[in-house]
């Protein structure tokens, strides 16, 4: 049983749009895999954050790249963006959308923290901080 | 005059990477329409624009979300003496809550391979189990908010707390607002059936609701896991 | 019951403002009832009020900008006049109302002039030089457009009904913190900027989808129009920057509503990062204002040189590498802030890279002139103004680009120049040269060309005489925003910046009797064949004005000057290409979504400004209900029959035949 009427466009798709017509068997084992990984992976953040499997300052580092490798979980197998040709336009809209977000993410905090270091000597800073 | 005016029907530059047959018809772009989003055939069909045009509409609501990870993690320091995330934040709750939401997405996902193959009871309990779940993480939300609030750490308390509260809170803005267009696409299921609009209109929502859980990883491990960390 | 709305909010005691407001309802009232009387309005409620027709949508858009125009222009010449008199004294303005003037005329004339503008054209002229018949979503593109009127509506109704702004245009904190702007003046502001961005950014997606998804069949991306590509760049910062926009007046609305402390002095606040932020937004913006009209100038010289546009594939890399590096040079904004050397470095090595894509276009155009049978019609001179105006904007730009030279002008009177500059003489120049260029595609009638001159001569002298000044008295140090001055070295330049002020009065006049003018004499200028300027994109292949289907059949696109193409083959065989079989079209059914959607934001803004709480519930509800009942209905399209499209483009085609009859082939 094809669960798409027909594909209605050749070479195109849509976001979340599967690539092949399957089965609803196949289509639930899609999102059965998804879901498993990422329940693993969150699970895995959790357990990070609460043990000392990784050396104490690279946590934070560790944990992030769990959660990027999470959301590419979620990606593919919840909003079935891939990397095939057909989806081109869906990816190089992703990824501008990703380099903004990377340029504002780490623009801002650059920007800040220099500025920080420059004009707020770290005792001002520390005095800052205890007024409330 | 001109070496741009070349005779019709050749492709200097050999552009067309999947040429149309001959005789392809040109129209604009209904339902049912065959045609390519790469331009050779015409306008796509309206299940891709729209889908597209919602995906667009995702990228710039994850892009107003990065000015406030931004700030977040600006002001995450700026705690003006009051409390900070290793006094306030318990992993418990967060992790019901992550539980909650990623277990929605799934239903979510669930009721679209429903919707698919038009079978009305399962899309309806899919979307059904998708917004209870989502009523369970937004309530976790509120009462941890309450509790803060109870405590005096509102979001008036710091820049730290002001950050968090309209990070967090935005997110659930996000949800609430899910939940208000769920209900709509439930009725509108239930009266009008799997007209191809309404079908376009729950590929849109699965889209966001998958994007709202992929903002909450974000969320979860930089506010609540870093934050807890030493 | 209503919020801290009390009759206090009337400006009686302020003679100026008070007749100002009062004229304004006085003209709208006029207007009102001469609509009424004339029984216009279910003519404009059925054909422009709830119109999706992207054309009609554009044209309001375009008129919406003018009317704007006029407004943030009375400004300017207020602050002129005042800075030409108060020479140690204190003018005719006092200082709180000079602050509100200075702010409204950069809040309205970037988000209520430019903006509208620039998206009023593209809204008429994508569509068509995709050869398609409408944008991706045409209901939403109607309620961009009154979400953009239900913002401008606010920001005059601070005119009247309390205050605008007193902290510039970008309302930077602690200024515009509650603390420090008790009054609604900010709460005007933030709401009217919030409405009317939520448009913009649905324009944003409404085009980049259009662009992406849309195109005439054949027209593959290095087929499409100049204007298509800067459209498609332009459209593309508008996703990625607005949300940034919305997230920081967002902001500031939370410390200002909530008592966050996002960017106020106390509790750990940092009025940095809301500057940091505002600009991200902010840089991009600049070049959503002026990419479009990039494509503009390119369209327009490319058409009255009769040659294709010279480099097109370095133009299309040129625009989309200014896409991406406008939001790489944000912090040139704000160089003296503090950060460290490093920082500095970077974003100013960036901006002066920015200029070099910029050249790139700059000697594209200039080769495109060159060994072309140039016609100098009015928009090629202002093509010609712009050239030579950006080029000088664009220098002291990258004069400024330099940190160490930035910290002696930063905030100055050159920086002022500097910007009006590139807006001016980039943007409006621009836009101007678009309106004259599309003005017979949208209305079927050219714009009189001699009038048009004289505006366009008007406007460039007086454009100089106002800006050159005060780059001078920038670099004698006199800082903007002045109210009043004592330094009798700047006296000179000031007097002769509000004479230059004085002729581009004179320049609007000659616009607005140019449209006059051109109405009356419509049958002169009628533009009978659709293709007045011997055009070469695909807008100029359907008549003038386009039937609301745009094209019987979607155009066949051969070329990468797709009318050109079809053009000269029209006129190597002698005919035009076969009568193609004519089939029903489906187009999208007018809806008041749009219009109802913006009347429940103007409440709910209106009451978000006084703190009218429950009104604000109805508003959110109001426009919650607009949307499940647009949701809910269940036929969006009519048929426009088979034998109707086939009569309209018969008569079309007998029009082209005879153009064709009368032209021979150009040598």
């Amino acid at each position: 049983m094809s669960p798409h009427p027909a594909p209605l466009d050749q070479h195109d798709l849509a976001p979340g749009d599967e690539q092949i017509s399957e089965t609803i068997a196949s289509g639930v084992r899609g999102y059965l895999v998804g879901f498993i990984l990422a329940v693993l992976l969150t699970a895995i953040s959790f357990y990070v954050a609460k043990s000392d499997l990784l050396w104490g300052p690279g946590i934070a580092m560790g944990l992030v790249v769990l959660a990027i490798a999470q959301m590419g979980v979620h990606l593919v197998f919840f909003l079935h963006i891939t990397t095939s040709p057909d989806s081109t336009n869906n990816v190089l809209a992703l990824a501008f959308g990703v380099l903004i977000v990377f340029l504002v993410l780490a623009g801002s905090l650059w920007i800040m923290a220099n500025l920080a270091h420059n004009v707020m000597p770290d005792q001002m800073q520390q005095m800052m901080n205890m007024q409330g | 005059m001109s070496d741009v005016a070349v005779s019709p029907g050749t492709d200097p530059y050999r552009l067309g990477h999947h040429p149309h047959p001959p005789g392809h018809s040109h129209g604009h772009g209904h339902d049912g329409d065959e045609a390519t989003g790469h331009g050779e055939g015409g306008p796509a069909s309206k299940r891709i624009v729209v889908a597209y045009g919602f995906w667009i509409f995702l990228l710039s609501d994850i892009i107003m979300f990065s000015a406030f990870f931004a700030t977040y993690a600006v002001l995450v320091d700026a705690t003006a003496g009051g409390p900070t995330g290793q006094d306030l934040f318990g992993l418990t709750r967060v992790a019901i809550e992550t539980a909650a939401l990623l277990t929605s997405s799934f239903a979510c996902g669930l009721a679209m391979i429903a919707s698919q193959v038009r079978n009305h009871l399962w899309t309806q309990i899919g979307l059904l189990a998708t917004g209870l779940l989502g009523l369970v993480f937004l309530a976790l939300e509120l009462q941890e908010f309450a509790i803060m609030i109870a405590e005096g750490a509102g979001p008036a308390r710091s820049a730290f707390l002001s950050a968090f509260f309209a990070l967090v809170g935005l997110h659930g803005l996000h949800v609430f607002s899910g939940l208000l267009w769920l209900g709509t696409m439930m009725a509108q299921v239930a009266v009008k059936g799997f007209h191809p609009r309404i079908l376009r209109r729950l590929m849109c929502f699965s889209l966001f609701w998958h994007a709202l859980d992929i903002i909450w990883v974000a969320l979860f491990t930089v506010v609540y896991l870093i934050g807890t960390t030493s | 019951m209503l919020g801290k709305l009390t009759w206090a909010a009337i400006p009686f005691d302020q003679p100026i403002p008070l007749a100002a407001s009062g004229l304004m309802i006085v003209v709208m009232l006029v207007v009102l009832v001469w609509v009424v009387a004339k029984g216009y309005v279910p003519y404009l409620w059925r054909e422009w009020i709830t119109s999706v027709d992207h054309k009609r949508i554009g044209v309001m858009y375009t008129l919406m900008a003018m009317v704007m125009l006029l407004r943030g222009f009375v400004d300017a010449l207020m602050m002129r006049t005042q800075q030409a008199v108060a020479f140690q004294s204190q003018g005719y303005l006092p200082p709180d109302h000079y602050n509100q003037i200075f702010s409204a005329h950069g809040t309205i004339m970037i988000f209520f002039v430019a903006m509208p503008f620039v998206i009023g054209l593209m809204n008429v002229v994508v569509p068509l030089q995709l050869g398609v018949r409408d944008v991706a979503f045409p209901t939403l593109n109607s309620v961009s457009f009154w979400l953009a009127a239900s913002g401008m509506l606010l920001i005059n109704v601070s005119l009247v009904v309390g205050e605008f702004s007193q902290a510039g245009w970008l309302a930077y904190p602690p200024l515009s913190e509650l603390q420090y702007s008790p009054g609604v003046g900010v709460d005007y502001y933030i709401w009217a900027l919030q409405i009317s961005g939520a448009g913009t950014l649905m324009t944003g997606i409404n085009l980049v989808t259009t662009i992406l998804k849309m195109r005439a069949p054949g027209m593959s991306y290095l087929r499409m129009p100049m204007f298509c590509w800067t459209s498609l760049a332009s459209n593309l910062l508008i996703v990625a920057a607005f949300p940034i926009l919305t997230a920081t007046l967002a902001m500031l609305a939370l410390d200002r509503y909530l008592g966050f402390h996002f960017f106020t002095n106390e509790a750990g606040g940092n009025m940095m990062m809301y500057v940091n932020l505002i600009w991200i937004w902010g840089h991009p913006e600049v070049y959503i204002l002026i990419l479009p009209v990039f494509g503009v100038f390119s369209e327009v010289i490319s058409t009255f040189s009769s040659k294709p546009l010279f480099g097109y594939r370095s133009m299309v890399l040129a625009t989309m590498s200014i896409c991406v590096l406008s939001f790489l040079v944000w912090l040139h904004h704000f160089f003296t802030m503090g950060a460290g050397a490093n920082v500095n470095a970077v974003f100013g090595i960036a901006t002066m890279i920015i200029a070099v894509p910029t050249g790139v276009k700059v000697f594209n155009w200039l080769f495109t002139m060159y060994g072309g049978r140039v016609r100098f019609t009015s928009p090629v001179l202002w093509t010609i103004g712009f050239m030579v105006t950006f080029v000088i904007g664009g220098m002291t730009g990258v004069l400024m680009a330099v940190p160490p030279a930035d910290f002696l002008v930063h905030n100055s009177l050159f920086l002022v120049a500097h910007f009006h500059n590139v807006i001016i003489g980039g943007v409006l120049f621009g836009a101007f040269a678009g309106y004259t260029y599309w003005f017979p595609k949208a209305f079927g009638f050219t714009l009189d060309e001699r009038l048009g001159k004289l505006a366009f001569w008007l406007w460039i002298i007086g454009f100089y005489l106002a800006f050159m000044p005060l780059y001078v008295v920038g670099l004698l140090g006199m800082t903007r925003r002045m109210q009043h001055y004592d330094v009798p070295q700047w006296r000179p330049w000031l007097l002769l910046a509000a004479v230059g002020a004085l002729f581009i009065l004179a320049g609007i006049v000659a616009q607005a009797a140019q449209l006059w003018v051109s109405i009356r004499d419509r049958g002169r200028l009628r533009d009978v064949f659709g293709d007045p300027w011997d055009g070469r994109s695909l807008e100029w292949a359907t008549t003038s004005p386009p039937p609301a289907f745009n094209f019987a059949v979607l155009p066949n696109v051969e070329d990468e000057e797709p009318y050109w193409g079809i053009k000269q083959r029209a006129l190597a065989e002698q005919r035009l290409i076969q009568e193609p079989d004519y089939e029903a079209i489906e187009m999208p059914r007018n809806s008041p979504t749009g219009v109802v959607t913006a009347f429940f934001t103007t409440i709910m803004g209106f009451a978000l400004i006084w703190h009218i709480w429950w009104m604000v519930l109805l508003g959110l509800v109001g426009a919650f209900a607009t949307f499940v009942v647009f949701a809910w209905r269940d036929v969006d399209e009519y048929e426009i029959p088979a034998e109707e499209v086939a009569r309209l483009d018969r008569e079309r085609r007998r029009l082209r035949e005879e153009a064709l009859a009368t032209l021979r082939q150009p040598a």
